[in-house]
């Protein structure tokens, strides 16, 4: 998205349409604009990208196919009681949308995504297909251990891949480059916490989806914009319920129901969705300057980091939940919205003890499920709604 | 099949160890042995042993409901508090199973765990799991993540994570809630005991080869690795029970018997099943029933495996003992990969000479489903032999139809026995 400035309505219309192009003609493009650079799909949760950018690639993040595409070969390869993002991706693969990619990273999300790993060596022998385990141990002579060796092999396949020889430099240079775009998603999320009307979750969402498939370099500078844009508009500021949703960070709602959270009176002012673009809450490159080695600086950056996700254990004396309500005062939200993809193992197992906290805490909330395709809106609509009414009018008591 | 039933000595001598121990563990407190809770695959029990602590497990104590038909009552329970209706079924199982006074399938009430031991092996769930019973029983959770084979491989690297592990978490939190000091020589001791009980579990496995076969491997099966998979690998009682079984089973392979069953022995096999897949357990019988009606026996199982892949070779090595802990913990079935799983399913299929095989698809073990039906097309096309594919639950009747269930297997197998005669058109199945 180079080229001359766009205006908000623009940039917001060429995210969506990156959004809803699930044949993934910017990759295609930027492929075209990149003899012999190299495209690796990635699914939720968390990828190291850094390593990915440091060996030339360009991290595509998979994130099934919404709403838009009738689903037949995906549902042959899986049993009735399952989420539908697997199906979705299955799908996009065999119907060749993803072609273009050189090959496909499978995090340690759960199950489904690892047995789906499994899947794609089947399916698609010819493409390099990784599992990539990050470590439920975080002493750094233990996990940090396993991960820095992870890492060293996830980026030497990954150099093999593109043709090229890993180069610390190259990988301390995108460590900075990611920490620029994490700042700017901070400052995103924060401007949505401080006025939700002048940056709305639904034009955020589009933003931050946008950095699945742009490069992080073009992706930041899209995200500058839009910050730079929004700050100067004269926007009607509108007293809505201030809610955090919680339980999407994989398989996406479609943006349908982000709107129809919006329409029903809730400003989402915080969320989980994407936590590959904030997972390292801190600038992982300040450590350069102390520590000369670029994959350990990853690694420690991935321990270190206080993410509170329903796919990382939790250590004893670290309360479940207690992340979430401490995000909720810090943003001052008023309710807590529980949307988890229907059969989500880790969302969904995980609700009950967050629920719990946000009973001590005194929390509102409400919860619902969904699947990337849901289509009727109108119950979660009124939830929503009635939700939000209750917050504005008892949520003092 | 013969009307008259015997209870062979291993089934009493199982039964006796199992009544034994919640014995033990109904007195745990008054006697001051501590209790860990932990889960099959990937199970530390030489370690625990070693530091003299009472194991329980909970996915048991689920199956065990579920058998006595008390699971639905607590899945409800649990589903009342908040739980989803999604997720895994053994998950609400024994935390409505907790709720309602935590009493085991002995009748007695089991103790609270002293510690939580979350041997995070090929299994996501099992991570929530003991994070939710953490929050009911405020006791310490010891960590070991095993990594994935994802390429079929352990790599040095993982065992090395692993161990580190087992040096840096676990032995310091069993030492924490014993006061025991860990000791090497009698943890090597122990394991020295599983590789003669492993030898003989694989033995009796293997035994299946034989036509006919002398054991059912899955319905059966779940019987012969009971032991091996929990309290007891690594006692002089599991080695004694597996050469008591070891004998049993030469003995009727001797004389050509085939496997026991509810209704007496199958002493005219007809199809050799090979089955992937945990059984349903709140219908096991009447499930198993579909299968001895048509004289279909299952010659060998990856259920069977999850508490060790021993029929591939691994056994425990008291020289080696935390490493040879890790490579365990690496080696159970649902750690590895679907190619290295499909790869094992077509060896039993090839070297078991089975007519074709079954995938029971789980709706709440994801670990085991989720691309079950890829493998199935890959084992077909590989081995040529016929697959069929049903859908149950572990522990949540809900799950469970069983007029499809049968419907589906009667023309699994009246397909089998049209290929067994040449296509000739043959009866319905009864």
């Amino acid at each position: 998205m180079g080229g001359p400035v766009m205006t908000k309505a623009e940039l917001l219309a060429r995210c969506e349409e990156l959004y809803e192009d699930l044949d993934l003609t910017s990759v295609r493009e930027w492929k075209e604009q990149n003899p012999g650079g190299r495209a690796v799909g990635y699914l939720p949760t968390y990828v190291p990208r850094e390593i990915l950018h440091a060996a030339g690639v360009l991290p595509v993040g998979i994130l099934g196919a919404g709403e838009q595409l009738e689903i037949v070969r995906g549902d042959a390869c899986f049993q009735s009681y399952i989420c539908h993002l697997p199906r979705s991706v299955v799908e996009l693969g065999l119907s060749g949308r993803l072609d273009v990619l050189d090959g496909m990273i499978f995090p340690s999300t759960c199950d489904v995504i690892r047995n789906l790993s499994g899947i794609w060596r089947i399916l698609f022998p010819d493409k390099y297909t990784r599992y990539l385990d990050v470590p439920q141990n975080f002493a750094p002579e233990v996990g940090g251990a396993f991960y820095e060796v992870v890492l060293r092999e996830l980026w030497s396949e990954l150099c093999a891949l593109s043709g090229r020889e890993p180069d610390d430099e190259a990988l301390r240079a995108a460590i900075t480059l990611y920490d620029a775009n994490r700042k700017l998603v901070r400052e995103l999320y924060d401007l949505r916490a401080a006025e939700p009307w002048r940056a709305p979750a639904s034009e955020a969402y589009l933003l931050l989806r946008a950095g699945m498939v742009l490069p992080v370099e073009e992706h930041t500078r899209v995200l500058a914009e839009y910050l730079a844009l929004v700050r100067e508009e004269e926007r009607a500021m509108v007293d809505n319920a201030r809610v955090l949703l919680t339980g999407a960070f994989c398989e996406q709602p479609p943006l349908t129901l982000i709107r129809t959270l919006e329409r029903a009176g809730c400003d989402l002012i915080d969320d989980d969705f994407m936590p590959v673009l904030r997972w390292l809450g801190h600038d992982a490159g300040d450590a350069l300057e102390t520590d000369g080695d670029p994959v350990r600086v990853l690694a420690e950056a991935y321990l270190g980091d206080e993410q509170e996700s329903a796919c990382r254990f939790v250590p004893d004396g670290q309360p479940k939940g207690a992340r979430l309500v401490e995000t909720v005062r810090r943003r001052a939200a008023e309710g807590v919205v529980c949307a988890a993809p229907s059969f989500c193992d880790p969302a969904l197992l995980e609700r009950p003890m967050l629920q719990s906290a946000l009973d001590e805490a005194g929390i509102a909330y409400t919860a619902f499920k969904y699947a990337e395709n849901t289509g009727q809106m109108q119950p979660i609509r009124e939830q929503a709604g009635t939700f939000a009414d209750t917050i504005k009018l008892w949520g003092d008591e | 099949m013969k009307a008259n039933i015997v209870k062979e000595a291993s089934m009493q001598r199982q039964k006796d160890m199992i009544a034994a121990h919640f014995e033990l563990l109904a007195r745990a407190h008054e006697t001051g042995r501590k209790v860990v809770y932990t889960f099959v695959p990937g199970n530390l029990t030489e370690l625990m042993l070693a530091f003299d602590t009472l194991p329980v497990h909970p996915e048991i104590n689920a199956l065990q409901a579920g058998m006595r038909k008390q699971s639905a009552g607590y899945i409800a329970e649990a589903e009342r508090a908040g739980h989803s209706e999604d997720v895994c079924t053994y998950v609400k199982c024994d935390i409505g199973m907790m709720m309602k006074g935590n009493i085991g399938p002995t009748g007695q009430k089991l103790p609270e765990p002293d510690l939580l031991l979350l041997s995070y092996t090929g299994c996501f769930t099992f991570m929530k799991w003991f994070e939710l019973l953490r929050e009911q029983y405020e006791c310490p959770v010891a960590m070991l993540h095993v990594p994935y084979q994802s390429t079929g491989r352990a790599e040095p690297a993982m065992i090395e994570y692993v161990v580190k592990q087992l040096r840096t978490e676990v032995i310091p939190k069993l030492e924490a809630v014993t006061g025991k000091a860990f000791d090497e020589d009698l943890l090597r001791t122990l394991l020295g005991n599983s590789v003669l009980a492993e030898d003989d579990l694989v033995h009796v496995l293997e035994s299946a080869k034989h036509r006919p076969s002398p054991i059912d491997a899955y319905f059966g099966g779940v019987y012969y690795i009971g032991p091996l998979f929990t309290a007891f690998r690594g006692t002089p009682e599991a080695v004694e029970y597996y050469r008591m079984l070891r004998e049993e089973v030469d003995a009727r392979q001797a004389q050509g018997l085939g496997p026991i069953t509810p209704e007496g022995p199958i002493d005219d096999e007809r199809f050799r099943i090979v089955v992937e897949g945990p059984p349903n357990w709140t219908h096991f019988r009447e499930f198993w029933k579909m299968f001895y009606d048509e004289r279909a026996v299952i010659v060998a199982s990856t259920y069977t495996k999850v508490g060790g892949v021993y029929d591939r070779g691994f056994r425990h090595d008291p020289e080696r003992p935390l490493e040879t802990l890790a490579e365990y913990c690496l080696g159970c079935y649902t750690n590895l990969d679907l190619a290295t799983r499909v790869e094992m399913i077509v060896g039993y299929i090839e070297d078991y000479d089975a007519d074709g095989f079954l995938i029971n698809s789980i709706k709440s073990c994801n670990s085991f489903s989720a691309g079950q039906l890829v493998m199935l097309r890959a084992i077909e096309e590989r081995t040529g032999r016929p697959g069929c594919f049903i859908e149950t639950d572990l522990v949540d009747p809900r799950y469970f139809s069983a007029s499809n269930i049968k419907n589906r297997l009667e023309s699994y197998f009246q397909m089998l026995a049209q290929k067994q005669t040449g296509h000739e058109p043959v009866e319905a199945a009864s």
